[in-house]
């Protein structure tokens, strides 16, 4: 397990790169289909959502915190705050909560 | 273009600084996939060579999801390309501001720079995107990627169980940043969000869906509902994109 933990970052790491570097390298026009465009588009919203919850509410000792922190978080990223401040406002709310539950 | 003629040493100075806020918040996020780095059996070294290649919050937690489950290296290519697709958006659109004059090197790295956050300052520059600039922003986060993950994965475990119950919600945090102003902008956005928490809730709950990988049902999630978004609700502003 732990020596294949460096094949399992080789494979990201190479197919990350090729993602990034491919198109500004080789593509010099803007892709056409609309589709594509429209399901690169919603890609990174749908994947971090899916990877957000339940995920949340099971990385904390109590459900009701990791609760807390996902609404909580959402408030703040809805009214366009920093990464780094979304980030401490979780992370306060579960440590607060968690002093009570 | 006046932009495009400043000295390299002055645009890798305004990247340092452009990056450096960026590298604090990265510091503190990398932190919190650090402790989850940790609990799938991963160490400090593992921690900074995958920050380093993949700077990239959800492909790095992929790749500690991966190991954790033990998933097939091919679900781990294909789970990178799904949770990064969004990069080949990005440098798509980095493309048609590079210089036509640009050497192949130069475009590597302008491509290998890009994340979520150094994609954005670099693209909101005027003129051609400047390769330095580029490089002086990514040297200063990923210093932060790097540190905070590695801090994580040593720290982590001497931090009492309530701390470290508190930082490893700051990963989800910076999800949340990266979704929520868009969700606000445009209400398909805010409905597939939603819809993607019900679903990947119901997939993760009912027994029926149980022999599926936690890695393998994100894929599939994503691929169905930004498939169905697509054909349903084609981006309106697609057209738009420069």
């Amino acid at each position: 397990m732990m020596t294949n933990a460096y094949i399992y970052i080789l494979v990201a790491a190479l197919v990350s790169t090729i993602i990034r570097v491919l198109p500004v390298t080789i593509f010099r026009k803007p892709i056409k289909s609309r589709f594509v465009r429209s399901f690169l588009y919603y890609v990174p919203y749908v994947t971090l959502a899916v990877m957000t919850f339940p995920a949340i509410i099971n990385a904390t000792q109590s459900k009701i915190s990791g609760i807390l922190a996902l609404v909580c978080g959402s408030i703040a990223a809805w009214f366009n705050m920093s990464l780094f401040k979304v980030a401490c406002i979780c992370c306060g709310v579960v440590f607060v909560a968690e002093l009570f539950l | 273009m006046s932009d495009n003629t400043i000295s390299k040493k002055k645009a890798i100075t305004q990247g340092l600084r452009d990056g450096f806020p960026i590298g604090l918040g990265y510091f503190a996020v990398s932190f919190s996939l650090g402790i989850f780095a940790k609990s799938v059996g991963c160490n400090a070294i593992q921690g900074i060579i995958n920050s380093f290649f993949n700077h990239a919050s959800a492909g790095e937690y992929a790749v500690y999801s991966m190991i954790g489950v033990g998933a097939s290296y091919l679900e781990m290519a294909i789970m990178t390309l799904i949770v990064n697709a969004r990069y080949l958006l990005m440098s798509t659109a980095l493309s048609q501001r590079i210089h036509p004059n640009t050497s192949f090197l130069h475009r590597l790295f302008i491509g290998f720079h890009v994340t979520d956050e150094l994609f954005a300052i670099s693209i909101n520059r005027p003129g051609f995107v400047n390769p330095f600039y580029c490089y002086g922003a990514f040297f200063i986060a990923v210093i932060g990627w790097c540190a905070g993950t590695a801090t994580g994965i040593i720290a982590g475990g001497i931090l009492p169980a309530r701390l470290v119950s508190a930082l490893s919600v700051a990963l989800y945090g910076m999800f949340l940043a990266c979704i929520m102003p868009e969700a606000r902008r445009h209400k398909i956005v805010a409905v597939l969000i939603i819809i993607s928490f019900v679903l990947s809730y119901i997939a993760n709950e009912l027994s029926l869906f149980a022999a599926i990988s936690s890695g393998t049902k994100t894929i599939i999630l994503t691929v169905l509902i930004a498939s169905v978004a697509a054909i349903v609700f084609p981006h309106p502003e697609v057209e738009d994109d420069d």
